[in-house]
């Protein structure tokens, strides 16, 4: 009964790919695309200089070095600020309390929203309806509003920001993981095993989470880049990290009445945040792209970035 | 009746389409003609090219392919020369088409009047003439009782309303071409049959050249005056219609003609191994020589070329043909009726026994009071057409469905309508095969790994994974035991199909559910997979429950028939009686519209 | 596969007129949800005000007021009384156009916040609309030419820019248009808050760079959805099937391609216009630009609980309301969804 004939055999790559740590692969994958490449160098070199800045900052960012709006010169390669301090060292100390806040708001909002979102798609029902619609109330004030609203009643301080922009994402995450886990195990593979009798805890993570992780890594890196806007927008108005400690959104505020005598004062920490974002995005872009080939992943994008409503999982 | 063939209508020539760039050929040194009047049958599976080769006789080639060689002549003028508005200009004018699925070829945003009327204006009738002939054309295709379907949207109509639509935008400007895309997939046999007298009728009438594109042999057999059999890119077999399917003369013809199913005749179903070698990989010589039974050294050599075969006009592109050593065989002798046909002994209790079975789905009713016995070692088939509730019954019985009330028996014990309150070795003796092989199996697991869950979720206590019993499912469903590493999508649809009869086949089930399993799969691959399930159900002493809504393909597998309508059972019985003597009328009304080959090409079978 | 019995069919379409039209029922049901929502979300915003620390009046007057203006402060703004009748008296005040006196200024928050409004919607209005016409303009563009280098520049192009911060691109506009490089644009606009008398468009170039940053912020979002929509649509079958039919290039484009682009284009456009009412706060803030974004920051810095109540509130209203919108315009360009079979 064994059929013996070579055609049998599938007309297949020779040898098996492993699966298990498919994420990483998937990852690694991107990271060799030009889009890919491009984006990821782009975040590490704003990363490294924000995580060893403040070890190789040449003056203490909050020393009053010289003369306010003084324009760049040898001793100070970057000019010095509205109140004299040197730019070069606040740049270079103003990043790492950013990024630590801003991926712990994503780390916030992709575990919340995970969790709501595989509970809706599994308990289903007036349930499902009911977390939905809690997450949406989340959804009914624009994210800086919402963070706005919470710092102003508690003050600015940084547990808060992190907590109110995790939060913030949740309703967007929620309803991706829902949507894929809801397509997910309508699919024929998981009723094959349901039917088995298995626990649906099994199924869940047998089956349905490991289809989860892409849709996850293009959300978690969409919510990155965001938590990293809004943190900057609002330490850009005074309500997020405070003064005098530099961060890079409060500098590009306070720096405008010296434009123009020393415009990178702003434009410094400006660039620096318009590389990450824009870094982290196309390494995200690669991810999906990656995934779920080109065309769908410019649809995907296009509706995670505004909708959150659907999302694809590849077969 | 078949049509001047001195000055043919359409006249491809030569004709090579390949990807732009690479250069892998999709179709190769194709040739046919046809004439006014006449159709031309070209049959082939997946992979063949057929739909690009259908495509490109009006003059289109999807994005990505280019012509290479060769040309396309529409009375005398080469398409692909034109210039582009010149060739748009007879697009839908002098030739046009008809696509595959209507649901997804109708504009969502249109009127279907709208789009008919504007076939019309772009190829500069007016207005008014537009008008008038849009009443014309729905009368003609059978919807002028239904004027109001004019203005509303594609979405509204049903599958058979929609491509009778496509079929009116194709005619409207009463061209001289007509290419045909497997127009009735999709659709359902009665709602088939009535399609495909409209197209046949039109087609007489307005002295057409047709090309009808399709998979479905008999269908083809039905329809055609010529055939064109295309294998991996080239044409392998061409003649008169009865020619080449009543005395093939291509291995690959005679393959596929065996394993057409016969809702006449019981026979076994001989399959073909292997898939089809795909584009840009296909081997110098003959492409279909690595499962070819009848190869020799000579075939790998080299292309063989298309020569005369067998009747006139016939012409084959096979090496034994050319050395006179080919033996044209008719389809299959019916096997002896009594290895199929077996009755089995009022024996003791039956495997599964449903009584006044309701099932709905939320306060909808879609199943009335379902009687069904399965005695043991029978295989019954349940046959029915989208609607009748045969994949539901299915559910229900196998737990996926609970919303059912009435008397469901397993084995002589009351069986709980869900999953959950199953008992284990209930849930280990029935087991469920799936339609879709592309769904059914986890793309993140190895073959191994699927095979092995249901293993051990029914084993005692722990175990260490076993590869044997990996191993000696794999082999049962007919599968080569190098496959236990790979991922599904490293396979066929046939090879899947197998590893998911192999996991239910290693926990040695009482009772196999298999739901319109091959109707994901091309006729060659479906025969060998339903010639497997026959030969395992007899091997394990299996009752099976076989759902499909292909009454041909009953008869090579089952001794039990149950018919569905509805929601309701409309006839059951033992196969033979049911199919030769049908005492319902929906049955007979079945019966009466499924295609079949016409005597002239089953004459020479049953001569043996 | 569908079933198709000829004689006994009903005529397609009959059954529409008695079941509920699709629209108006989204509409009813929508607008109830809107509505309870912005009620949980009034008790939010009220109960959130009250979780301060103290309480509203020593945030206001500071930790170093003595106990007596502390309390004076309490009794006039009612923060004796129980949460409850605090929030309905707040409630009944709103609903009836009564919204409470700023606590920063002692004006009324509606003369504060009213012209404030208007200021925004135009600008709202203005970019949205520009922004959309630009982004499905581009985005058509780019989808005909597609994998051209035109189409290369803009798509990579658009992933740069969505990936800025608004307030970055508002910054780099300044410092392009009215500072350092070139000055032919007011950096900061010297309208008055209060005074109304300068109303925006009375005065363009004072919306000239607000509006551009604005845009910029939307069109890369409507523009990949329109282009990705767009090839979707022209790789469909439909479309396949027009070009077989011998329709122009231009009538498969205008009347096969776009209708179906469309409609989930403009999905994002509608959550586009809901961000704008976000975006507006950093816009506002740095081109000073008189809207109630900046009236929101200002009030945060003031604690003024009043006025940010009240933006808050209207910022949910404005959320909630486009949010319907939008999934009424996207049901009207989807028949498939707006009539059913």
């Amino acid at each position: 009964m064994t059929t013996s004939a070579p055609a049998s055999a599938a007309p297949a790559p020779a040898a098996p790919r492993v699966r298990r740590r498919e994420w990483l692969h998937t990852l690694t994958r991107a990271a060799r695309t030009p889009r890919g490449m491009t984006g990821l160098g782009l975040a590490l070199v704003v990363v490294l200089i924000a995580v060893i800045g403040p070890f190789v900052a040449p003056y203490p960012p909050d020393k009053f070095a010289t003369v306010p709006g003084a324009p760049p010169s040898a001793k100070f390669p970057l000019g010095s600020d509205i109140l004299g301090r040197d730019v070069l060292s606040r740049v270079l100390a103003g990043g790492w309390q950013l990024l630590i806040m801003a991926a712990a708001a994503m780390i916030i909002g992709v575990v919340l929203g995970t969790a709501a979102g595989i509970a809706a798609a599994q308990l289903r029902g007036w349930r499902d309806g009911l977390i939905m619609r809690t997450v949406d109330v989340i959804l009914a004030f624009p994210q800086l509003v919402f963070a706005l609203l919470l710092v102003s009643i508690l003050g600015p301080a940084r547990w808060l920001l992190v907590l109110a922009v995790g939060i913030s994402h949740v309703p967007q995450v929620a309803r991706v993981i829902r949507a894929a886990a809801l397509d997910v195990s309508e699919r024929d593979f998981v009723k094959a095993v349901e039917i088995t009798g298995v626990r649906q805890s099994r199924v869940m993570s047998g089956e349905i989470l490991p289809n989860l992780i892409t849709p996850l890594m293009v959300e978690a890196g969409l919510r990155l880049t965001y938590s990293i806007v809004i943190i900057t927008g609002l330490s850009f108005i005074g309500f997020g990290l405070q003064p005098p400690a530099p961060n890079w959104g409060y500098m590009i505020n306070e720096n405008r009445i010296i434009l123009t005598s020393n415009p990178w004062a702003v434009v410094a920490p400006a660039i620096l945040i318009a590389i990450l974002t824009v870094g982290l995005n196309t390494f995200t872009d690669a991810i999906a792209r990656v995934a779920l080939g080109i065309e769908r992943a410019e649809k995907v994008i296009a509706e995670a970035a505004g909708t959150g409503a659907v999302s694809e999982i590849p077969a | 009746m078949t049509g001047d063939m001195a000055s043919p209508r359409l006249v491809v020539e030569g004709l090579t389409v390949a990807t732009a760039g690479s250069g892998a050929a999709i179709i190769e040194d194709v040739s046919v003609q046809v004439a006014a009047g006449e159709v031309l049958g070209v049959v082939g599976e997946s992979g063949s090219g057929k739909t690009t080769l259908g495509l490109a006789m009006v003059g289109h080639a999807r994005r990505g392919l280019e012509i290479a060689a060769g040309s396309v002549r529409l009375d005398g003028t080469d398409l692909f020369s034109l210039p582009p508005d010149q060739l748009r200009r007879r697009r839908g004018a002098a030739m046009a088409y008809i696509p595959q699925d209507p649901s997804t070829a109708l504009n969502p945003a249109l009127r279907v009047g709208g789009m008919l009327k504007e076939v019309l204006t772009a190829h500069g009738r007016s207005g008014a003439e537009a008008d008038a002939r849009v009443q014309e054309l729905l009368a003609e295709v059978g919807l002028g009782s239904q004027p109001e379907i004019l203005s509303v949207y594609p979405h509204q109509l049903s599958g058979g309303q929609q491509q009778r639509i496509t079929i009116a935008m194709a005619f409207a400007c009463r061209p001289g071409l007509i290419v045909l895309d497997e127009p009735t997939t999709g659709l359902d046999v009665t709602t088939q049959r009535t399609v495909l007298e409209t197209v046949a009728r039109m087609c007489a009438s307005y002295g057409v050249a047709a090309v009808y594109v399709s998979h479905d042999v008999v269908v083809v057999g039905e329809l055609s005056n010529r055939v064109a059999v295309v294998y991996s890119g080239r044409v392998v077999e061409t003649g008169a219609t009865p020619d080449v399917f009543g005395t093939p003369a291509h291995p690959y013809t005679q393959g596929l003609l065996r394993a057409v199913p016969s809702p006449e005749r019981s026979g076994r179903l001989v399959g073909m191994e292997g898939v089809p070698p795909r584009p840009g990989q296909r081997p110098a010589g003959c492409a279909f020589a690595p499962r070819c039974p009848l190869v020799i050294e000579r075939c790998r050599a080299a292309m063989p070329e298309l020569v005369p075969a067998g009747r006139a006009g016939q012409l084959a592109r096979c090496v034994l043909v050319e050395t006179g050593q080919a033996r044209t065989e008719g389809p299959p002798a019916p096997a002896a009726e009594k290895d199929l046909a077996e009755t089995v002994k009022p024996a003791a209790t039956p495997v599964l026994q449903v009584t006044g079975l309701d099932a709905s789905y939320g306060s909808n009713q879609v199943l009335f009071g379902i009687d069904l016995t399965v005695p043991p070692n029978t295989c019954v088939a349940i046959v029915g057409e989208s609607g009748s509730g045969k994949t539901t019954l299915a559910r229900c019985i196998a737990g996926l469905h609970t919303n059912w009330t009435g008397k469901v028996d397993y084995g002589g014990q009351p069986l709980p309508p869900g999953i959950r309150r199953r008992p284990k070795d209930v849930l280990r003796g029935i087991q469920y095969v799936f339609q879709n092989p592309y769904a059914s199996l986890n793309p993140r697991r190895t073959v191994g790994g699927l095979v092995d869950q249901p293993i051990r979720t029914f084993a005692e206590g722990r175990r260490v994974r076993d590869d044997r019993e990996i191993l000696d499912a794999l082999r049962a469903a007919a599968l080569s035991v190098e496959v236990v590493n790979r991922y599904p999508d490293q396979l066929s649809g046939g090879e899947r199909q197998r590893v998911a009869i192999a996991r239910t086949l290693a926990v040695s089930p009482r009772l196999l559910i298999c739901d319109e399993v091959t109707s994901a799969l091309d006729v060659s691959v479906q025969a060998a997979v339903v010639e497997l399930l026959r030969r395992l159900q007899r091997q394990h002493g299996l009752a099976m429950i076989f759902i499909t809504h292909n009454i041909a393909l009953i008869r090579s597998i089952a001794q039990q028939v149950v018919v569905m309508h509805r929601g309701r059972i409309a006839e059951s019985g033992a196969v033979a009686d049911v199919l030769d003597r049908p005492r319902a009328e929906y049955t007979r009304q079945l019966l009466d519209d499924v295609p079949k080959f016409s005597a002239a090409m089953t004459s020479s079978g049953d001569a043996q | 596969m569908t079933a198709d019995v000829a004689p006994a069919q009903a005529p397609p379409g009959a059954g529409a007129g008695q079941r509920p039209h699709p629209i108006g029922r989204l509409i009813w049901t929508r607008t109830a949800l809107g509505l309870v929502t912005l009620f949980v979300v009034s008790i939010l915003i009220f109960a959130a005000t009250q979780v301060l620390p103290g309480n509203a009046a020593t945030a206001v007057l500071g930790h170093n007021a003595s106990a007596s203006a502390v309390r004076t402060l309490q009794l006039r703004l009612g923060l004796d009384k129980p949460a409850v009748t605090q929030y309905w008296d707040w409630l009944s005040g709103v609903l009836r156009g009564r919204l409470g006196t700023s606590l920063a200024n002692g004006q009324s928050v509606w003369s504060l916040v009213g012209p404030r409004l208007l200021n925004s919607l135009v600008l709202v209005a203005a970019a949205g609309v520009i922004g959309a016409l630009i982004g499905v303009g581009l985005g058509m563009f780019a989808a005909i030419r597609r994998d051209k280098p035109i189409d290369h520049t803009l798509s990579v192009g658009a992933l740069a820019v969505t990936s800025l911060p608004e307030f970055v691109i508002a910054i780099f506009l300044v410092i392009i248009f009215s500072t350092v490089l070139l000055h032919i644009l007011p950096g900061v606009s010297p309208l008055e808050s209060n005074s109304g008398a300068l109303k925006p468009w009375q005065d363009p170039k004072e919306l000239v760079l607000p509006v551009t940053a604005l845009v910029v912020v939307i069109v890369p979002y409507i523009f990949r959805m329109m282009r990705a929509a767009t090839i979707e649509a022209m790789q469909s079958d439909y479309v396949e099937m027009a070009q077989l039919n011998g329709l122009s290039r231009a009538r498969v484009l205008l009347r096969y391609a776009f209708p179906n682009a469309i409609a989930p284009t403009i999905q994002v456009i509608g959550l586009n216009f809901l961000y704008l009412a976000g975006g507006i706060v950093l816009v506002e803030f740095v081109f000073d630009y008189p809207g109630i974004g900046q009236g929101l920051v200002n009030a945060v810095a003031d604690r003024d609980i009043p006025q940010i109540q009240f933006i808050v509130l209207v910022l949910t209203a404005f959320y909630i309301f486009m949010n319907i919108l939008t999934d009424v315009v996207t049901l009207m360009a989807t028949p498939r969804r707006r009539v059913p079979r």
